[in-house]
C-alpha cells in the first residue's frame, strides 16, 4: 500500500446490495468515507443510497477513479471478487467476508504479492483512519481522534480495547484489524513499519490470541529495533485447551507452539508491557505516554 | 472436518494413492468374513476422529479369521478416548521395511501449502520436529507454480530415496499434493507411509477438510450432517456459533472468539472456571441467543451464566430478548450476569432489568461477580 487510508480514499464496495453491503455503505458514508460505487455483477446500471452499481471494477474505476475497495460479498465468489479488484489495480482491497476457504486466501495473497497489493484480512473487521475513513464493520462510537494505533487479530476483543484507550483519553490514530483466519494478507510486522513511519501514531496496542506465531514474529521485530515506539499488548487465550479450536480459525494451538504463555514471553522480552487483562493495554499506554 | 481413515483412504483411492486391501466393518461377523476373504492376516484399528489409538489399545493384530472376529468383539462397543468404538476398519497386515511421515499441511506465515517428509514415520511429528528438527524434510510449495515432477524428486532425494524408490515416492508426493488440494485439506497426512519390498503404501491416513470449503464438496457435506446427529459438544450449533465444552461450572457466552476467550482468561483471573466457550459470532438474532443460552443452563455443570457482547453488528436488546426468554424456558434457577456495551445498549438494560438481571458495563467487574456468585452457591 503506497499510503494510509484517508479522508480523500475514494473507496469501492464489492457487494454493495447485499445486507451487510449496503448496511455497512451506509455507516462508512456516515463516518465520512468517500465511498463512490458500488459493484454487483448483473446489477450495473443501478443505484443504491445514490451510489451508481457497476458490473465490474474496472468499469467502477474508469467512471469514479476508485483507489480501494471492501468487500462483503458471500465467501465463495470472494477469490473472484478480490481477484477483480487486484487486478484492476486497487489497493488496498479489505475482505470482510467470513469464511473464505484458505485454499482461495493462498492464491489470492499470492497473486496480491504479484502485484504489490495490500490484502487486509479475511475474516477482518477492517480498517480505519479515526476520524477521517472508516473501511469497516467497527462501531465507530468507540473511536477517538488520538495517537495510538491499533492492531488486532480478533474484533469484538479490539473495540473492547479501543473503547478503554478513548475512556483512557488517548484516543486512535489508525486500527487495522488482522483478521482471524489462518491465511490473511497483513500481519503485525507490516503494520508496525507503518506505524513507525506514521508521525500522528506514538504509541502502539497489540491484541493478539492465541494461535500461530504471528505475535512472536512481531516480538522479534521489535527486539530486533525494526519498531522503536512504545508497546503495550494484550493476547487472549490463557485458559484456552490445547487442541480445542475456539471460534477463530486461527486460533488453535498446536503442540507448545502459539500458546499464550510463548506470546506474552516473547513480547516481554521485546520490552513490550504485556496486560493480564485487555483494561491493562489502555492502563499501559496511559504510563508510557 | 475430520475423516475417519476409512473415510480418507476411499478418497487416497481416488487420487490413486497405493492404500492396502482394506474394509470398514461393524460387526465381528464382517470383520471374519473380510479376513477369510483376504486370507492373510490382518491388522483391526477402531474408526475414532482421535490421535494416538495405538497407544490407547484400539489396534490390534489377527493371524486367522477367528482371531479377527475375536478382536473385533472385543473392541466393538467400548470407549476409547471418552468415544463409542461403532467403527473398525480391517486391513491386510503389511512386511513394512521403514515407516516414513508424509503430510500436506498450511503455512501460515508463508500463506502457502507445505509438504512435511521425515524418515522418522510411526512417531509424533511433532515431536520431532521440536527434537530433530533436521530429520523433517520441508517444501514450500509456490502458490503460483504449485507443485511439479522436480520439486517431488527432491523431497525424495532429501529423504534418501534413489532409482526407482525415488521415483514411486515422489509419486506419493505428487498424488498427496494434488489430494490436499482438490480436497481443500487443512491438514492431510499418513504417518506411518510404509515401505514395503516393491515400493510405499498408506498404512495410515488422515484428512482434514477446511470447513469453509465445503460448499465445494457437497458429499462431504452432507456426511457432516449425518455424523452430528445427536452429538452436543464441539459443534457448530448453527452456522455462525461456536461451542465448546470445558470443564469448570460458569456457563460464558460471548460475541465474537477474541472476545469471548478474553471472558474465560478473566474468569479464570478472578480464581474461576468456565463450563464452556460459546461464540455467538455476529449479529445473532434474539431466537439463536436464546437458543444459546439455554443450551448452557440447560447444563448440569452449569452454575451460573456469564453474557459478555459488545454491541456492533449484535444488538443488545436482542441479547437482552434472548437470555430473559431463555431463563424463562429453563426451570431451574441459575444467577445471569449480563455485560453489555454498544448497539440498542439502553433498550437491552431495560428488558433485563425488567427480568431482574443485573447488567454491568466493564467485563472485569461481570467476570469477578460471576465467580463470586457460583462461590456461593
Amino acid at each position: 500500500m503506497t499510503r494510509f487510508i484517508d479522508k480523500d480514499t475514494r473507496v469501492l464496495v464489492q457487494g454493495i446490495t447485499g445486507s451487510q453491503g449496503a448496511f455497512h455503505t451506509r455507516l462508512m458514508r456516515e463516518y465520512g468515507t468517500k465511498i463512490v460505487a458500488g459493484t454487483v455483477p448483473g446489477r450495473g446500471g443501478q443505484t443504491i443510497e445514490g451510489l451508481p452499481v457497476y458490473d465490474t471494477v474496472v468499469e467502477a474505476k474508469e467512471g469514479h477513479g476508485v483507489d480501494a475497495s471492501i468487500i462483503f460479498v458471500p465467501a465463495p465468489n470472494v477469490l473472484n471478487a478480490a481477484l477483480e479488484s487486484v487486478e484492476a489495480g486497487v489497493d488496498p482491497v479489505v475482505v470482510i467476508t467470513e469464511g473464505m476457504p484458505v485454499r482461495d486466501s493462498i492464491e489470492l495473497m499470492a497473486m496480491a504479492r504479484l502485484k504489490g497489493t495490500t490484502v487486509v484480512g479475511p475474516n477482518t473487521p477492517g480498517l480505519i483512519k479515526v476520524g477521517e475513513c472508516k473501511m469497516g464493520i467497527m462501531p465507530a462510537q468507540v473511536f477517538k481522534r488520538g495517537k495510538v494505533g491499533v492492531i488486532s487479530r480478533s474484533g469484538t476483543l479490539f473495540y473492547e480495547v479501543a473503547a478503554n484507550i478513548t475512556q483512557a483519553g488517548l484516543g486512535q490514530s489508525t486500527c487495522v484489524g488482522l483478521g482471524g483466519d489462518p491465511v490473511v494478507g497483513l500481519d503485525y510486522v507490516d503494520v508496525l513499519r507503518w506505524f513507525e513511519e506514521d508521525p500522528e501514531t506514538k504509541a502502539v496496542a497489540l491484541i493478539g490470541e492465541i494461535g500461530g506465531d504471528a505475535e512472536e514474529r512481531a516480538a522479534a521485530f521489535i527486539k530486533d529495533g525494526g519498531f522503536t515506539k512504545p508497546v503495550a499488548a494484550y493476547i487472549a487465550g490463557r485458559a484456552a485447551v490445547p487442541g480445542k479450536r475456539m471460534g477463530h480459525a486461527g486460533a488453535i494451538i498446536q503442540g507448545n507452539s502459539g500458546t499464550a504463555e510463548s506470546k506474552m514471553n516473547a513480547l516481554r522480552d521485546a520490552g513490550v508491557t504485556v496486560g493480564e487483562l485487555p483494561s491493562h493495554v489502555a492502563e499501559a499506554l496511559k504510563r508510557l505516554l | 472436518m475430520k475423516l475417519l481413515e476409512y473415510e480418507a483412504k476411499e478418497y487416497f483411492r481416488r487420487h490413486e494413492i497405493p492404500t492396502p486391501q482394506g474394509r470398514m466393518v461393524t460387526t465381528p461377523r464382517e470383520a471374519h468374513e473380510y479376513a477369510a476373504e483376504l486370507g492373510k492376516p490382518v491388522v483391526i484399528k477402531v474408526q475414532l476422529p482421535v490421535g494416538g489409538r495405538g497407544k490407547a489399545g484400539g489396534i490390534r493384530f489377527a493371524d486367522t479369521p477367528e482371531e479377527a472376529a475375536e478382536a473385533a468383539e472385543a473392541l466393538l462397543g467400548t470407549r476409547i478416548k471418552g468415544l463409542p468404538v461403532e467403527k473398525l476398519y480391517v486391513e491386510e497386515k503389511l512386511r513394512i521395511v521403514n515407516e516414513i511421515y508424509l503430510g500436506v499441511t498450511v503455512d501460515r506465515r508463508n500463506k502457502s501449502y507445505v509438504v512435511l517428509a521425515s524418515s522418522e514415520g510411526g512417531m509424533d511429528i511433532e515431536e520431532v520436529a521440536a527434537e530433530t528438527p533436521d530429520r523433517i524434510v520441508r517444501h514450500l510449495v509456490d502458490p503460483v507454480h504449485g507443485l511439479r515432477g522436480y520439486h517431488a524428486n527432491l523431497v525424495a532425494k532429501r529423504l534418501g530415496y534413489g532409482g526407482m524408490k525415488m521415483l514411486q515416492f515422489a509419486a506419493f508426493v505428487e498424488s498427496l499434493y494434488g489430494l490436499a488440494f482438490e480436497m481443500d485439506a487443512e491438514l492431510t497426512e499418513i504417518n506411518p507411509l510404509a515401505e514395503v519390498e516393491d515400493g510405499f503404501t498408506a498404512a495410515d491416513a488422515r484428512l482434514n477438510v477446511d470447513n469453509n470449503a465445503l460448499f465445494r464438496h457437497r458429499e462431504l457435506e452432507e456426511r457432516l450432517m449425518e455424523s452430528y446427529q445427536g452429538e452436543l459438544t464441539e459443534r457448530e450449533m448453527d452456522k455462525g456459533l461456536t461451542y465448546v465444552e470445558l470443564d469448570g461450572d460458569i456457563g460464558v457466552i460471548g460475541n465474537g472468539a477474541g472476545l469471548t476467550m478474553a471472558t474465560l482468561d478473566t474468569v479464570m483471573l478472578h480464581g474461576g472456571r468456565a463450563a464452556n466457550f460459546l461464540d455467538l459470532g455476529g449479529g445473532a438474532t434474539p431466537e439463536r441467543i436464546g437458543e444459546a443460552a439455554e443450551f448452557v443452563l440447560r447444563d448440569e455443570r452449569t452454575k451460573a451464566l456469564l453474557v459478555n457482547v459488545l454491541g456492533g453488528i449484535t444488538r443488545c436488546d436482542h441479547i437482552a430478548q434472548g437470555v430473559v426468554a431463555a431463563r424463562r424456558r429453563v426451570a431451574v434457577e441459575k444467577p445471569v450476569v449480563v455485560r453489555m456495551m454498544g448497539t440498542n445498549e439502553e433498550e437491552g438494560r431495560r428488558i433485563l432489568r425488567e427480568a431482574g438481571i443485573e447488567t454491568l458495563r466493564s467485563m472485569e467487574d461481570a467476570a469477578e461477580l460471576a465467580v463470586k456468585l457460583t462461590e456461593a452457591i
